[in-house]
């Protein structure tokens, strides 16, 4: 897959502007707050339907501005696509891939699938458990359509089956049968998230050493440990079996609603110890090792785009990093760096493998 | 807007409240009658009233009737025996409008919604178990919409119905008639996969 150009139009702090781009690695330099980033977010965007940062689609738009549009020119097996997607102020946003409308954005997710390596990664460690399902979702999403589904359908017979605890709680009926309705579909799509979720780590661990080993060059083992209330017990039994105190604290205490991923080093959780630079170097794995799960299961390269690359990792771990990027594993990569001189050294100028734009 | 007579003022005002109707529709619509003789402005609101205090629901399937039965429930020649349940009103002239069915109707009043704060006791679910109870009913079709909600309704309502002997069936659902299979989306698609039927079953019979 190859993305031969884009077009900003009012995409946060770019009023108009147009990038063609190299088949390989493509660098933007500019001093912070030039719209590097932005750059990077409008391809997670066309690839996605949405921003990387912004938390609502209303916030893409160029202050002052009344719409904003973006294009993107994408090669994918031999086919071109053009993507179009537009906003305006205060209104749905649409989406098209060749003039033809998405009528669900959730259809185009998965055919141009991307990996983003950013400095808020961090929060895949720190953060709470939210962040590390997110992850898990945006991996499988991307490859898996059945599964986004089933994500979507089991949050809405959740939120529902939430509702009935309250109003339970509250001094309305007790109806079980009613309660079995949303319990059954909850088993059907909760215990269907679960299953490919167990196998998504499963696959994704060994791909993790691997690129942990070469990244961060240590030996230390590293594994995943998925903490999920279904590990032991069947969904289905979990929900009738706390009844009482799931009504009294209106909410759904079993299910992969409340999933968690533990990081191991040896034997500890990654969030307890780990320097900066330890840590670091486990995100960049992780993303890696997330890209060639993508890879291996679209059997082309996803985008990947890396923002501030060398942010908080040392010289001789950024020049494995980039050697590591120019091999063959990869293919069209996008990063941003405030120093030119940095990238250059990294990545030597004559290889002839990427293109520098400065910004603005 | 600023108008200089107070009459017309209230007159768009209760317009506007109807669905769809924006004010300056609304204005189109009070000056249009305006301009009628007061005779045909007064059948018009007559209508209108008569229409809202005299109207009945029916009994049995809470169909707008003239009558304690609405013309289906009180039509022997419909099939009494079997009741397709529907959300609302507009759904029984929808599916009139095919002519092809033969039954009778019920309505529910809505889906279950928890978030909505639409339980079963919300909706007219007992006077469908009702009739089942008083016996003669063979099938209950199920016609609501392929929602979250809707399917959490026909769950429920299945449920309640399976100790009874009734046949509980559900409407197709699945690729369009006229539409084109390239644009159906996935997870309709998927489904009318899943759910296929054999041949001689695909086709529209006449009941």
């Amino acid at each position: 897959m190859f993305l031969r150009s884009i077009h900003l139009t009012n995409y946060k702090n770019h009023a108009d502007r147009s990038l063609a781009f190299s088949r390989r690695i493509n660098c933007f330099i500019g001093a912070n707050g030039m719209g590097k980033t932005n750059i990077l977010d409008a391809i997670h965007y066309i690839a996605l339907t949405k921003s990387y940062f912004s938390s609502t689609d209303q916030q893409n738009i160029r202050i002052g501005a009344d719409f904003m549009r973006l294009t993107g020119d994408v090669s994918i097996q031999g086919h071109d696509y053009r993507i179009v997607s537009r906003q305006q102020v205060g209104k749905r946003k649409d989406f098209s891939i060749n003039d033809l409308p998405y009528r669900k954005m959730s259809d185009h997710v998965g055919r141009m699938p991307v990996v983003m390596i950013a400095p808020d990664d961090g929060v895949l460690i720190s953060g709470s458990s939210e962040e590390r399902r997110k992850f898990l979702d945006n991996t499988l999403s991307q490859t898996d359509h059945e599964y986004l589904e089933h994500l979507v359908l089991y949050n809405k017979y959740l939120d529902q089956r939430n509702a009935l605890l309250k109003s339970m709680n509250n001094g309305g009926r007790h109806d079980t049968v009613l309660l079995e309705s949303y319990d059954e579909q909850l088993v059907r799509y909760g215990e269907s998230v679960y299953r490919r979720r167990r196998q998504a780590l499963s696959d994704l661990e060994p791909l993790f050493a691997h690129y942990h080993r070469l990244v961060s060059l240590e030996r230390e083992q590293t594994s995943f440990s998925y903490d999920s209330t279904l590990n032991d017990t069947p969904l289905a039994e979990q929900l009738r079996d706390n009844l009482p105190k799931q009504i009294l604290l209106e909410r759904t205490t079993a299910g992969p609603h409340r999933d968690d991923i533990a990081f191991m080093l040896g034997d500890t959780r990654l969030k307890r110890f780990g320097s900066q630079g330890q840590q670091k170097s486990f995100l960049i794995a992780l993303k890696l090792a997330q890209y060639h799960y993508i890879r291996a299961h679209k059997s082309f390269h996803p985008f990947l785009l890396i923002d501030d690359i060398f942010d908080k990792i040392d010289g001789e771990r950024s020049r494995q990093l980039v050697q590591l990027l120019s091999g063959e594993d990869f293919g069209q990569i996008f990063i941003t760096d405030t120093d030119e001189k940095h990238i250059t050294d990294e990545l030597g100028t004559g290889a002839g493998l990427f293109d520098i734009y400065r910004i603005p | 807007m600023k108008y200089s007579s107070k009459l017309i003022a209230d007159a768009v005002s209760e317009f506007q409240k109807l669905p769809g109707i924006g004010e300056k529709t609304a204005l189109r619509l009070v000056l249009h009658l305006l301009k009628q003789d007061k005779q045909k402005v007064a059948y018009f609101s007559e209508a209108v009233n008569r229409m809202r205090s005299e109207i009945k629901f029916c009994t049995r399937c809470q169909n707008v009737s003239d009558h304690e039965l609405c013309d289906i429930c009180g039509n022997n020649m419909r099939d009494q025996t079997q009741i397709c349940l529907v959300e609302s009103i507009r759904d029984i002239i929808a599916i009139e409008n095919t002519n092809t069915y033969r039954g009778t109707y019920h309505v529910i009043g809505g889906v279950i919604s928890p978030i909505d704060g639409v339980g079963p006791d919300q909706l007219n679910i007992p006077g469908l178990l009702e009739r089942v109870q008083a016996g003669g009913i063979k099938e209950v079709i199920m016609a609501l919409s392929p929602t979250i909600e809707g399917d959490t309704t026909i769950f429920y309502i299945s449920r309640k119905l399976k100790d009874y002997d009734v046949q509980i069936t559900s409407i197709a659902r699945g690729v369009s008639f006229g539409g084109e299979l390239e644009y159906t989306d996935e997870l309709t698609l998927g489904r009318s996969i899943a759910t296929r039927l054999p041949y001689e079953n695909a086709s529209i019979k006449s009941s």
